[in-house]
């Protein structure tokens, strides 16, 4: 029987409620939104805070909407109210291709994209995604809010830029014309961890890349981002050589660690062939040849 | 800690522990049995019950967490004495074998018709895919649920 260790327990209904709770108590405190990452962690004891806040009833922070150039994406929205938003499959593709395969939808229900992210497992889908998308995170402090690259706001395995007593509000994704974007994740069953996932963001200027963005899951990539490979792509032919020069590229900056779900040449070899494919169906996409 | 969760439209008042489960509050607190504990880790299924209008597994929920709001079991289904439609199929296409599976399954497919009255066998297997049935049975399960939606899957 796994139960968590004993805890104290706060709701939060507004923000500065939250934030004045996590003043109290940190760093012994967690933020507790839908609980389906931290609690399985509380049970083994790989998480054991002596403060749980319920975010659940701040209501006003999940919303995805478009504001002006950009798409907002409030922390407490759950993976099925994304999966759901006509707004975010419209601009962002790789957003609807990530979360048909994140967990299962009863676990999609309830888990929020806030609490996936600040996780930030190393094998989590959308921290990819957003890396590819050159999101940004918004910060909520006793200081004020602050705003954070996709690319920095990770600092390690279940680590990010989030401290003790601040908390992650929002995600904002700029929305520009010309691009089209893919994630693909190869796992050994609905719900598990990808052995190896990727995904991609392009932008067209006529049969050139003019940007990219390419995100990398469970593969040991610095902050998910496969930097080299899209150093490569930008100015380059939108082309089957040039997908494929960039796989490889990808593959051979990667670092993938054998464990039980595969060993790390067979993930660098998925790392090459998903970058490839990523990237193909993103610029597809871009020139509306696909859905 | 109090609270108040409303299951299957009566509320119960209880001081609780922050890490009590909520499927555990539901077995042990209430004695509703019918919400089964499984696997533990959010992967199997047997613990789905609606927390408002969504499912979600009850392992991976505080009871805490339903303070305030509707909790629908598997105990909730019948309405005015009568089976719903999705529990006369599982009777009706054999969709269970040792039914440690089941309600989680009907809560999931009660839930998928009121979305959609009308899925494909896949979207049916969608659907149940954070589900287990270590008999197998899958094959029964989506027939039943096919079959709860020909005859009357809007739970009408």
């Amino acid at each position: 029987m796994q139960v968590p260790a004993q805890v104290e327990y706060e709701k939060a209904t507004s923000l500065d409620q939250a934030l004045a709770l996590l003043a109290r108590y940190a760093p012994g405190a967690r933020i507790l939104a839908g609980g389906h990452s931290l609690i399985p962690m509380m049970k083994l004891r790989l998480a054991q805070p002596e403060v749980l806040i319920d975010i659940n009833a701040i209501t006003s922070l999940r919303y995805i909407e478009p504001a002006g150039d950009e798409l907002r994406i409030g922390a407490l929205a759950r993976h099925a109210d994304l999966l759901a938003a006509p707004v975010a499959g419209e601009h962002f593709a790789i957003l609807h291709d990530a979360e048909q395969v994140i967990a299962d939808p009863v676990v999609r229900n309830w888990g929020t994209i806030g609490g996936s992210l600040c996780q930030a497992d190393p094998s989590e889908d959308l921290s990819a995604a957003f890396a590819a998308l050159k999101g940004s995170m918004i910060i909520h402090g006793p200081g004020g809010s602050r705003e954070v690259s996709a690319r920095a706001f990770h600092t390690g395995p279940y680590q990010t830029v989030v401290g003790p007593d601040e908390m992650l509000t929002e995600i904002r994704l700029p929305i520009r014309l010309d691009g089209g974007s893919a994630y693909v994740k190869v796992a050994r069953r609905i719900g598990d961890w990808p052995i190896g996932a990727a995904g991609a963001a392009v932008w067209l200027a006529g049969d050139l890349i003019s940007d990219v963005g390419i995100g990398l899951t469970a593969v040991g990539a610095t902050h998910f981002v496969a930097a080299e490979a899209e150093e490569y792509l930008r100015g380059r032919p939108a082309d089957e050589e040039s997908f494929a020069r960039a796989g490889e590229i990808a593959a051979e900056h990667c670092r993938p660690v054998s464990d039980q779900r595969g060993p790390a040449d067979y993930k660098r070899h998925l790392v090459r062939e998903l970058t490839t494919r990523v990237l193909r169906t993103a610029v597809r996409r871009a020139r509306g040849l696909a859905s | 800690m109090k609270i108040t969760v409303n299951v299957n439209g009566t509320d119960y008042a209880r001081v609780v522990e922050p890490r009590l489960l909520l499927i555990h509050f539901l077995r042990d607190e209430l004695r509703l049995t019918g919400s089964h504990w499984g696997c533990d880790t959010s992967n199997c299924g047997a613990c789905v019950v609606w927390l408002d209008e969504t499912p979600v597994k009850s392992c991976t929920v505080l009871a805490v967490m339903a303070d305030g709001r509707r909790v629908t079991t598997v105990e909730g289904l019948p309405k005015r004495g009568a089976l719903d439609p999705v529990q006369e199929a599982f009777a009706a296409c054999h969709g269970l074998q040792c039914g440690f599976c089941t309600p989680g399954m009907m809560m999931t497919a009660r839930w998928l018709l009121d979305q959609n009255p009308d899925p494909s066998a896949d979207e049916i297997r969608t659907a149940i895919s954070g589900q287990v049935c270590r008999c197998t049975g899958y094959e029964n399960i989506v027939r039943s649920v096919l079959w709860a939606a020909k005859h009357g899957g809007d739970g009408a």
